[in-house]
């Protein structure tokens, strides 16, 4: 897999999960997406944003345009100096959450992507990454 | 400071939603609209989502927080128009919005007020005219 192109965009205030979104969105469409697959990455990458704005304290998301030999698809990378995620297995529950939320943003995400990695540490931060093909 | 208009048609009481909206100006909104909903005693709330290209989960849940405190504050709310995609996207992401109803466009979702509201009265026929 090749990375062809990478965008990075800073998250620290509400406003910027809206920026998140738009750059989602189009970078999405210039992939080709349909309809359904750009509203499924916005959505996923919205509830991403705001988790690592919540409980990481805000951070950076990287944009990529990945290609394998098949087919092309958006990497998003969403990665804080937090305090990180101490039972990852608990945090990607439905319906659980630490804060005010409905504890979907996780699970919900990893639904609506084609791959999904966590990475946490304790007191270092949290890399969350998705992966939706075209 | 950014807000979304509300409309006032009778006894209800219209939004528009049509930017993408940051998390402060939703929560402002359903804030303007708990106290539009007393101030005009308004019976009923229609929320016009056609123009939103997605609901996440604090979008659905202020739609939902909204639905909830018009009924503990005697009015009915209905969310229209919702896209298709975001209907795909949002019950992939776990959101069923229970308790919340909906119709197709703002007519059908006006019809529908009317007969929540108006329906339970004995002078139904005086229905509003819009």
């Amino acid at each position: 897999m090749t990375v062809s192109t990478s965008e990075s965009l800073e998250l620290r205030t509400s406003e910027d999960i809206v920026l998140v979104r738009q750059a989602v969105r189009k970078k999405a469409v210039a992939l080709g997406f349909g309809l359904v697959d750009q509203t499924k990455v916005v959505t996923a990458s919205s509830e991403l944003a705001r988790n690592m704005l919540n409980y990481g304290g805000g951070g950076t998301v990287q944009l990529e345009v990945v290609q394998n030999d098949r087919r092309s698809g958006l990497r998003l990378i969403f990665e804080d100096q937090g305090p990180g995620i101490p039972d990852i297995a608990l945090a990607l529950k439905d319906g659980y959450t630490s804060g005010q939320g409905m504890g979907l943003g996780l699970g919900g995400a990893k639904r609506l992507s084609h791959e999904f990695e966590i990475h946490s540490t304790v007191g270092e931060g949290t890399r969350v990454s998705i992966l939706r093909w075209r | 400071m950014e807000r979304i208009p509300i409309l006032k048609m009778g006894e209800f009481l219209l939004v528009t939603i049509q930017v993408d909206m940051h998390d402060r100006l939703a929560l402002t909104l359903q804030d303007d609209l708990t106290s539009q909903i007393v101030k005009h005693h308004a019976k009923g709330v229609l929320i016009d989502i056609s123009t939103l290209e997605m609901v996440d989960s604090f979008i659905g849940r202020m739609l939902g927080s909204i639905a909830g405190m018009a009924r503990l504050l005697d009015a009915e709310t209905v969310v229209v128009g919702m896209q298709p995609s975001v209907a795909i996207t949002l019950v992939e992401l776990g959101l069923s919005m229970q308790g919340i109803r909906t119709a197709l466009d703002v007519e059908k979702g006006m019809a529908a007020l009317k007969v929540a509201v108006l329906g339970t009265r004995e002078d139904a026929d005086d229905g509003i005219d819009l």
